[in-house]
Order: C-alpha cells, then sequence, then structure tokens
C-alpha cells in the first residue's frame, strides 16, 4: 500500500487555497480493520488526507524548496463519518505563512455533509539541523513515495487536463 | 494601545488554545514549558496567534529565540551562560526576566524565561512601539 491519503487535486491556486478528492472503496484494507463490521474511513487518515492537501498547498507556495513537516494539530473535529463508496472533499485553506512554517485549516465533506474540521500547522525545518541527512531530503521526506505526483493525477502527457 | 490587563487576557486566552492549559494556571510567573506544558513546536503555534489576534508581525527569534546557547560557544562555559552570554541574552531578550536567571545561568533554566508575564511584556513593548 501506498502512503497516499488525496486521489487528486481538482483546485489548486498556489499559496491560497486548494481543493483534494479522496474516493473511499472497499478495497481498502483499514476499513474493515478499524471498527470490525462498519467499514468507516478512520478519522487519522482523513486528518492524514486533509495533512498531504494543506502541506502541499504550502509547499508548493515556495517551490518546493522548504522541508515541510507535520508539527501539530491544534484543532480537530469529526461531526461524520465516510464510508464505502463516498468522496472525501478536502478543502485546504493557507491562513498564514512564516519563515519557520505555516498554518493551514481544512475541511471533509461528502457531498454537502461536513466530515470533519481541522487547523494544521506545519513546520519548515531547519536545514542547518537537517544537514547531512539525506533522509530529509524533500523529494523523499514529507512528500515521500512520490506524492507530488497527485498533482498530477488526471493530466495527461503533455500535462493538460485529461478529459474524460 | 490596550491595556495591560487586556493585553493578558488576550495572552492567556491564546494559552489556553494552543497549549489545552487551563485559564487559572496561566498566570503571569507561570513558565510556558515547567507549567504550562509547552513544547518547542507550541512557540510557532504562540506566535501566529499573536501576530493574528494583536494584528502584528514578529520576526523570527524576537519572541523566542532559536538556539541561543548553541550559536556561539563563547556564550556558554560547563552548562551555564558567561558573562557574555548573560549579557548577550539581555539584548536580545529585553522583555525576559534576565536578573532572575543570572543567579543560576544554567542553559536548562533558559527555557524558564519564557513565562507568561514575558509575552504579555513583549507584546506592550511591541504595541506601544506601533510595530
Amino acid at each position: 500500500m501506498r502512503w497516499f491519503w488525496i486521489d487528486r487535486f481538482v483546485e489548486f491556486e498556489s499559496g491560497s487555497h486548494a481543493t483534494a478528492v479522496k474516493n473511499v472503496t472497499l478495497a481498502e484494507e483499514h476499513l474493515h480493520d478499524h471498527i470490525p463490521g462498519f467499514p468507516v474511513m478512520p478519522g487519522s487518515l482523513i486528518l492524514e488526507g486533509m495533512a498531504q492537501a494543506g502541506g502541499i498547498l504550502l509547499g508548493e507556495k515556495s517551490g518546493f524548496s522548504e522541508i515541510v513537516i507535520l508539527a501539530k494539530v491544534p484543532q480537530v473535529t469529526f461531526h461524520s463519518w465516510a464510508c464505502p463508496g463516498d468522496t472525501l472533499t478536502y478543502a485546504v485553506k493557507l491562513r498564514d505563512v512564516r519563515p519557520e512554517g505555516g498554518v493551514v485549516e481544512c475541511t471533509a465533506h461528502v457531498g454537502e455533509r461536513l466530515v470533519a474540521e481541522a487547523e494544521i500547522l506545519f513546520n519548515h525545518l531547519d536545514k542547518s539541523k537537517a544537514a547531512g541527512s539525506a533522509a530529509l531530503d524533500q523529494k523523499n521526506f514529507v512528500f515521500s513515495m512520490g506524492l507530488l505526483g497527485v498533482l498530477e493525477v488526471g493530466r495527461a502527457g503533455d500535462g493538460a487536463p485529461a478529459s474524460p | 494601545m490596550p491595556t495591560s490587563n487586556e493585553i493578558y487576557e488576550k495572552v492567556r486566552e491564546i494559552l489556553v488554545d494552543a497549549l489545552g492549559a487551563d485559564e487559572s494556571e496561566c498566570t503571569m510567573d507561570a513558565t510556558l514549558m515547567g507549567d504550562l506544558g509547552a513544547e518547542s513546536i507550541d512557540f510557532l503555534d504562540i506566535v501566529f496567534r499573536l501576530e493574528k489576534a494583536f494584528n502584528v508581525k514578529i520576526p523570527r527569534g524576537e519572541l523566542f529565540p532559536d538556539n541561543f546557547a548553541a550559536a556561539d560557544p563563547t556564550l556558554t562555559k560547563d552548562g551555564s551562560l558567561t558573562p557574555a552570554g548573560i549579557a548577550e541574552l539581555r539584548k536580545r531578550l529585553p522583555h525576559a526576566d534576565v536578573d532572575k536567571f543570572a543567579k543560576d545561568p544554567k542553559v536548562e533554566n533558559i527555557q524558564d524565561l519564557f513565562t507568561v508575564g514575558m509575552i504579555v511584556k513583549f507584546m506592550e513593548t511591541k504595541l506601544a512601539a506601533g510595530t
């Protein structure tokens, strides 16, 4: 399994806001293990999806030159749940950015129904501290396993949106 | 220009939100790390909240210095700040109670400078200067 908790961006306004979707399917193992007999998307993974969308939004603002790490979730509320067949829509908004990091406000909806909302604080890792640690390279750390490839999902080879 | 008490009330509200601290714990003397359970990452959260609540810009390192003791080896000796280190600390943190710290200037005690009162004093100075 790959650590992708968003399937595709459907909107991306650099430095401002973005919307990503995650389709929940019954084929996902964690749905069966989370609450046996009641397959729902675990809240922690909904939060991870919002963090991936928000982290990419923040990282993209600096052209992915900063090492972005999830530092803290000061506030998260789960209002509802998402079942197989649901499409989770994650709306993320960059509220504040400064040299040390940024704050993102996120919501997760299924249709009109609010599933979760959160505020996520990201830190720009101090590069002097990270020096010498190959593991902390942006490409293989925060956006590991090709997560940035999600920006290309739904695009044809020439970068244009692939029409159905 | 808000009064000292108004600033304190706003700072207290921020600390309750950022640290999950109880309002009654947030006295002026309470230390952020020792008494209120803050971790280093909470400092960034606090700075974001102060900027928003008071509509000011707080440059990096102005309120909470980064790696103060590690930055220059002449500032410390045998785990304590040297007189030069204490002088530098006064310069960098004019809003902190360095006199109290100077009585036992161990590096590990630097975190005790970060009190609720220190943030209130910092914000008072900042708002008075209009920056």
